[in-house]
């Protein structure tokens, strides 16, 4: 789960992370009234879930408060187009006003999980700003890694060797090794997947602040994080997606094609979307319903297909393990009882409780496209929605 | 032979009481499994399923000889209940359950340092050697023993190519789901090695997936240290950078997590890929014959 840039500074800042004054505003009026109070110059910063604000015009430097106001004003209620949120962009509600800091070096700083060591890694480089992905293709060596004991924690030593690293000065040294350690209090109290401070900055009388911070959260962490969990901002999120999770689907990512899927599992839902791309067609989404034996969940994927206009075809494909054939039959057959489905469905079925389902189909009259194995019906499916098959 | 599990496996299951728990330990004793203990707390002393059932894991290897555990427990006690099957000294623990937050494993695969516990999972089938053993959620019937590997993140993708092996006639010697998070127990290099060694199994099929670098390090294993073919399929070629796609593990976060990186690195060590899920049967049987 991801936050806005001011609710991560905000847990920073209880952390004891230094970060700019400032509030945040919803109308260009609150820009103007916090910017009289900071005084001075201050930037504008539009409230998105997405990186490449600066370059996207998201980040605006003023001189007064009718400057802010106007910045503002500029920003609100527009949609914000960056490289990470593709062309519809990501609607800016909320802009942050910051006093303006005078920066005299950037630095990197992030923490995560590493999969190879199976530890938290800290990671600091002198790249401050840039994109850290683009540092470690071109300079791997310019990023500084310290490994954590979770049984013992971040050490100072650990500190030490980063800040060294990025050639902080003697008094930024403990200054850095306060706040790492710090961050890493706070990636763990709060199961943070990703805490990163980009850019880390010493500001010209020396002081280290943090310009920007991203704090992401490990889904599977949040029952036991509410406080958390009430800072998602659901409009920032893919409209469908947001409908998909309250309907009980947590497995639903929107895809850029036109036939609708409906699978059981993560891998076989990504292969069904690989094959339908193999055999000329595009997925218009990615869902596995998972495997809770819930014929309701069936009838609220069709739903989803219905409050997606794009659908030109379905494809079904169940291999029931812990999920029962039967039962999906059933869904499907409730599905086709509560609503006029417009479009053709195409249907593989296989594995535990097969017969079953396919009398219960069979039984219903339900017209649909039946395919033998999971080729046929990503084959099937591109030629329905082709209009090919119907 | 097999690896994993066969027919000297001594099963003991906790969270055997639950309703997930109950339905696949009543699948696995009726594939033929033989499970021996339960484990849920407060309730020892009973019976469920024919199975006595221990308040702690500890009592019950003492008391029935169990040698592997299968779990059931919820996401939120899932860590808590690895670690008391880590401090048991049980050799073997397959965890199905799915959702367990990061931080928690993080402490479990410290904890397992040094300790002589295989863990397989957690967000996985489990395992299973055809014919032998079955410690898992996968469907029995679809299997047929024989001399193929199988070692996947996924679970019912894997469903799919174990029904396309078994029905080109290509048996398997033992299937292991090593799941979908980000920091599985065992990885791909753990499985490999263990098929390398075992004299039963002449190939193996490797099925990963976007996220991570795990299909890299077995590439680099494949290349150095396998003697034997491996078929190879990568899934999620046409997913969106940033997005996980229902597994934990499975988001493309820089481009060594995209399948294209992967499965240029497995063709490279060696590997014969797949060119599509519906193929994996297939592209088998091509370098069975060949052998």
């Amino acid at each position: 789960m991801k936050i806005h840039e001011y609710q991560a500074k905000t847990l920073l800042a209880q952390y004891g992370i230094p970060v700019p004054r400032g509030k945040v505003a919803s109308t260009p009026a609150e820009a103007k009234k916090i910017a009289t109070e900071i005084g001075g110059r201050v930037v504008i910063k539009a409230q998105v879930y997405a990186g490449g604000r600066g370059k996207a015009s998201g980040i605006k430097i003023v001189n007064s408060p009718e400057e802010a106001e106007r910045a503002a004003r500029q920003l609100i209620g527009t949609r914000l187009v960056t490289h990470q949120t593709g062309l519809e962009g990501a609607p800016v509600r909320k802009v942050l006003v910051e006093e303006a800091s005078d920066v005299a070096r950037e630095i990197y700083l992030s923490i995560l999980v590493d999969g190879t060591s199976h530890l938290p890694v800290m990671m600091a480089s002198e790249a401050g700003g840039m994109d850290i992905e683009e540092v470690a293709q071109s300079a791997p060596d310019r990023i500084f890694k310290s490994y954590i004991d979770p049984a013992i924690g971040f050490q100072p030593f650990q500190g030490r060797k980063l800040a060294y690293g990025m050639n902080l000065d003697g008094g930024q040294v403990g200054e850095a090794t306060w706040l790492m350690t710090n961050l890493y209090k706070l990636f763990v109290d709060k199961d943070c997947s990703l805490a990163e401070i980009n850019p880390l900055v010493v500001t010209a009388d020396g002081k280290l602040l943090a310009l920007d911070a991203k704090l992401n959260f490990d889904d599977n962490a949040l029952y036991r994080h509410k406080d958390i969990e009430e800072l998602q901002d659901k409009e920032q999120e893919e409209p469908l997606e947001i409908q998909a999770r309250d309907r009980g689907i947590n497995n639903y990512v929107k895809m850029d094609g036109n036939i609708g899927c409906m699978v059981n599992g993560a891998g076989l839902a990504m292969a069904v979307n690989d094959l339908i791309q193999y055999c000329g067609g595009r997925a218009a989404n990615f869902l596995d319903i998972g495997t809770l034996n819930n014929p309701e969940r069936v009838v609220n994927s069709f739903k989803m297909f219905i409050a997606d206009p794009r659908i030109k075809a379905v494809l079904v494909n169940i291999f029931g393990g812990m999920a029962r054939v039967d039962v999906i039959a059933r869904g499907i057959v409730e599905a086709y009882q509560q609503m006029n489905i417009p479009f053709p469905v195409v249907i593989r079925l296989a594995g535990t409780n097969l017969e079953e389902g396919q009398q219960i189909l069979a039984d219903s009259g339900v017209s649909f496209i039946r395919a033998g194995d999971f080729c046929d019906g990503a084959r099937k499916a591109v030629e329905a929605a082709k209009g090919v098959l119907k | 032979m097999s690896i994993l599990v066969d027919q000297s496996t001594r099963l003991l299951v906790q969270g055997i009481t639950g309703s997930e728990g109950s339905f696949h330990t009543q699948r696995c004793i009726e594939y033929g499994t033989r499970v021996v203990a339960g484990v849920t707390p407060g309730k020892g002393g009973s019976k469920h399923l024919g199975v006595p059932v221990f308040n702690a894991v500890e009592k019950a290897m003492a008391e029935t000889g169990a040698n592997a555990s299968l779990m059931f427990v919820p996401p939120a006690f899932a860590a808590d209940g690895i670690l008391e099957a880590v401090d048991a000294g049980m050799p073997l623990v397959v965890c199905i359950t799915e959702g367990i937050p990061v931080l928690d494993m993080v402490k479990v695969h410290c904890y397992l340092k040094g300790k002589s516990t295989r863990l397989i999972g957690p967000n996985c089938p489990g395992v299973m050697s055809p014919g032998k053993c079955k410690a898992g959620i996968m469907v029995g019937e679809i299997h047929l023993p024989g001399g193929v590997g199988v070692v996947s993140r996924s679970g019912t993708l894997t469903y799919d190519v174990v029904s396309q092996l078994t029905s080109l006639g290509i048996g398997q010697s033992t299937c292991v789901g090593i799941g979908g998070d980000a920091l599985p127990g065992s990885t791909f290099v753990d499985i490999l090695q263990l098929f390398q060694a075992d004299q039963d199994t002449r190939a193996v099929v490797l099925i990963g997936e976007i996220g991570g670098t795990m299909e890299q390090e077995a590439a680099e294993f494949i290349s150095r240290k396998m003697t034997k073919p491996v078929v190879a399929f990568v899934a999620g070629s046409t997913a969106p950078p940033g997005k996980r796609m229902g597994h934990a593990g499975a988001i493309i976060t820089g481009s060594a997590g995209k399948a294209s990186e992967k499965i240029k690195a497995l063709s490279q060590a060696g590997a014969t890929i797949a060119p599509t899920p519906a193929e994996i049967g297939l592209t088998t049987k091509k370098v069975l014959d060949n052998l």
